[in-house]
């Protein structure tokens, strides 16, 4: 039985450039931006990074393909590197890499590098890419807006709810992410908007208005992993160790077979159910102190509410409603503004996740900081990604948590 | 529209329970879509027909139609399905753009039996080289001439001749007659049958009136609506008209009385569009600005159609023969996460089968030629699930769990490279 990888990783450091329309920087110039900010923080020389993951989902039009960008960028010793992509799991892909070789041992320092330069596509949203030679032939020419927008007219139907009901819900999960991150001075969307806003804003994809999306946007994130021994070394006190890194992939179910309802992610539940395990965590609402989920959409976080076992079945649009995941809620989701508003540059996603949580535990969130369940900062926090579309997508859950270098 | 209407010919939605297996198929139409593709071999596969049937593109005349009826007549021992299919390019402010309409129809022929629609009496053809109108190879749209000139010099000259000698042929009396099918105008039309002593047969106007003139389809669509209300026993003269006439004689047979009423169904569950930019955009004719994701490569992989070409010609999926599971596309390991037998598939086509809808967007900022592009996630009656566009729905229609049919429809247009690739889409299965 593996013993999984609870605390055998630490963070030694981590850097987040800043998101947003970037349109002055290319993808070196925000690798570097992160980078230097998680070298400075790591106290470490940048020649004892042993090897490197570089996470980019869209390298058609950013950095091209291969992890050599990564490398010449930095100018790193000529040390290993890989290119991972996992669609929006991407950024949380390379950090796999990094604290799975530390875990290994087959290194001591590991660089985990997610970037992505979306605003070079020319217009807004995604580019259009190909999803597959057979697939073009027969599947719909859905945009992400609306593969996600399937959740809202499946989750309302079975449960009952009203569209109006649910897009209030889903109005205030905008609003909070906005509220969020005016205190976030590296966010890409700063601005206040009330949920009547929301729900005027026009429509991308029924029932999803421009103000349920995500922003589309540049940057860069980086982690730094070690083992706490050189953690120690390093004179760190605190250290911020990985509890548990899971993924769960669709093998075909949702998109081919009727026992998927539509309504929620299959993966997601199964990769949180791993992720409890793996972090020893027995009861994941009273012990995780803050979540950052994959809010690509404004359905999407209301939904994986219930998927990461967080509400019940049928009820997050109530919790939603009542506060529980707002900044001075229960389970503050999102604190630093989440994909909202912080920015989806998708291959950084992952890593910006768990810098937000990173800087939570240590303290060091500035305006942001949240206390925790204890009330003296929280201890323990997550991370959710999804990649894809709710039919046919990577789900990864993954745990950080607080302790003694 | 050649899929459909054939599909409501030979069985499948709206047809007949038993679908019937031709051995020859006739496209007929000026429109096809490929000059050089056998297009009617492409509305076959659809049909999911086997690969022995023969196909045969009539082309170039209006009266393909008929040309197509009458030939396969002429050899009665091999079922024949005819298929008329007319979508012809007007220009904006054209007459044509006034009277013409796109439709298809198809006719199954074959030998003599106990549930035929009708039975062919007497057929004549007489060609001429009129040139009424015309459309050169590689030309969208017709140069027609003066309609006097016409209507005097070809159709009052030819056609009463060609309606005496078919009469004749069947040692019929002209007003035995109860149905004149004749695709004409109305005022043209009575004074054909008035010359003719066709008066009191019965005319359908509402086929070019509901419709247009659908071209080669046009014989075809009318001889449907004869049909419709014609009794065991009566004459239906139906009429061709293209650089020469054609006229055929046939006789209902008790198999009306059964049929579905297909052409008034189809009319009844129509949709029409009201806006005249987006008719000209969806056309073609009126280059609108569909933002840069219009501009995405839509190159086919060809060897991958073709490899793949059962699913996507004619909606075939499988299913799982250890657990009974259907799927789409057909894979190697069931889809059924309780079973993940490997091989153990057998084709199941989905054409003709019932879903709902499990999941649904109206999307706006995806390319479609007629936005938004309405998609989502379809439950088959018989299981299995497939994401997949939808196809006439209007904004605020759809609805969770409402109830599907499957349709066969343009997916693609390659600009870039001048090819268009079809698929299948789900409709709101509505009672006509």
């Amino acid at each position: 039985m593996a013993s999984g990888i609870k605390d055998k990783v630490v963070i030694a450091g981590m850097g987040c450039s800043r998101f947003g329309e970037r349109w002055s920087s290319g993808p070196d110039d925000l690798m570097i931006e992160a980078f230097e900010e998680a070298l400075a923080d790591s106290g470490l020389e940048r020649d004892r990074i042993e090897a490197a993951w570089l996470g980019v989902f869209f390298d058609e039009q950013s950095v091209g393909k291969s992890s050599l960008p990564l490398s010449m960028a930095l100018r790193l010793p000529n040390v290993p590197t890989t290119r991972v992509e996992n669609l929006c799991a991407t950024g949380t892909e390379a950090l796999r890499g990094a604290v799975y070789a530390v875990a290994a041992g087959a290194c001591d320092i590991a660089l985990a590098m997610g970037v992505e330069k979306l605003k070079d596509t020319g217009f807004g949203g995604l580019p259009e890419r190909t999803k597959g030679t057979f697939e073009d032939l027969y599947l719909p020419s859905s945009t992400a807006p609306g593969a996600f927008a399937q959740l809202a007219s499946a989750y309302a139907g079975k449960h009952g709810y009203s569209m109006a009901d649910l897009k209030r819900a889903m109005a205030h999960i905008s609003c909070k992410s906005h509220e969020n991150a005016t205190r976030n001075p590296k966010a890409h969307l700063r601005n206040r908007v009330t949920e009547q806003q929301v729900l005027d804003a026009p429509l991308i994809s029924y029932p999803l208005g421009v103000l349920d999306c995500c922003g589309v946007s540049d940057g860069a994130a980086c982690a730094i992993v070690t083992t706490p021994a050189i953690a120690r070394g390093l004179g760190k006190r605190d250290v911020v160790s990985v509890q548990a890194l899971q993924l769960a992939p669709s093998n075909g179910v949702e998109m081919g077979h009727r026992s998927w309802d539509g309504t929620h992610t299959l993966t997601t539940p199964l990769a949180a159910r791993r992720a409890y395990a793996e972090a020893g965590l027995t009861d994941p609402r009273g012990q995780i102190d803050l979540i950052e989920v994959h809010d690509c959409f404004s359905i999407t976080e209301l939904v994986l509410m219930e998927d990461l076992g967080l509400s019940d079945i049928g009820r997050a649009p109530h919790d939603v409603m009542d506060g529980r995941y707002d900044r001075d809620g229960a389970i503050p989701c999102q604190i630093d503004g989440g994909l909202k508003c912080f920015g989806h540059p998708i291959g950084a996603t992952g890593l910006r996740m768990a810098y937000e949580i990173y800087l939570q535990l240590l303290g060091r969130a500035g305006d942001r900081q949240t206390r925790g369940h204890s009330g003296r900062g929280p201890s323990i926090g997550l991370t959710h990604n999804l990649g894809g579309i709710p039919n046919r997508n990577i789900a990864s859950v993954s745990i950080f948590g607080l302790r003694a270098a | 529209m050649a899929v459909e209407a054939a599909r409501s010919c030979i069985g499948g939605s709206g047809g007949s329970a038993a679908a019937a297996s031709p051995e020859l198929l006739y496209l007929c139409s000026t429109s096809a879509p490929f000059a050089d593709r056998d297009d009617a071999r492409m509305v076959a596969a659809a049909l999911g027909l086997p690969d022995d049937v023969e196909t045969l593109n009539l082309s170039a005349s209006l009266r393909a139609g008929t040309g197509g009826l009458i030939s396969a007549a002429r050899r009665p021992s091999a079922p024949t399905l005819v298929v008329a299919s007319d979508a012809r390019l007007t220009r904006p402010g054209s007459a044509q753009e006034l009277s013409y309409g796109d439709a298809a129809a198809a006719c199954l022929v074959g030998p003599p039996s106990g549930d035929a629609l009708a039975s062919i009496i007497a057929m004549r053809s007489i060609g001429s080289d009129f040139v009424d109108h015309y459309r050169m190879a590689g030309v969208d749209f017709d140069y027609a001439l003066e309609e006097r000139w016409i209507r005097d010099e070809a159709i009052l000259s030819l056609v009463p001749r060609l309606i005496r000698e078919v009469l004749a042929a069947a040692g019929c009396d002209s007003g035995a007659v109860r149905h004149f099918a004749m695709p004409a105008g109305a005022a043209l039309a009575k004074r054909l049958a008035e010359s003719t002593g066709l008066g009191t047969a019965k005319r359908d106007e509402a086929v070019l009136a509901g419709c247009g003139d659908a071209g080669a389809a046009l014989p075809l669509l009318l001889l449907a609506a004869s049909l419709e209300s014609a009794a065991p026993g009566d004459l239906i003269l139906a009429v061709g008209m293209g650089q020469g006439v054609d006229a055929v004689l046939l006789r209902a047979e008790r198999g009306v009385r059964e049929a579905p009423p297909v052409l008034t169904n189809a009319l009844l569950t129509r949709r029409e569009e009201s806006s005249y930019v987006r008719y000209l955009s969806h056309r073609g004719l009126l280059e609108v600005d569909f933002g840069m994701r219009a501009e995405r490569d839509q190159r086919t992989a060809h060897s991958v159609a073709y490899r793949k070409r059962e699913a996507l010609s004619g909606f075939t999926g499988g299913r799982c023969e250890q657990c009974g599971t259907v799927q789409f596309p057909r894979s190697r390991v069931c889809v059924n996460p309780d079973c993940r037998a490997l091989d153990r598939q057998v084709p199941h086509g989905f054409a003709d089968s019932r879903g709902r809808v499990k999941t649904f967007t109206e999307d706006w900022q995806a390319y479609s030629a007629r936005p938004p592009c309405v998609y989502g996630n379809v439950e088959f009656a018989e299981g299995g699930n497939l994401f997949m566009e939808f196809t006439d729905i209007e904004p605020g229609e759809l609805q969770v769990n409402d109830a599907l049919r499957f349709v066969y429809r343009i997916k693609d247009e390659d600009r870039m490279r001048g090819f268009r690739r079809y698929f299948w889409k789900a409709t709101k299965a509505q009672a006509p």
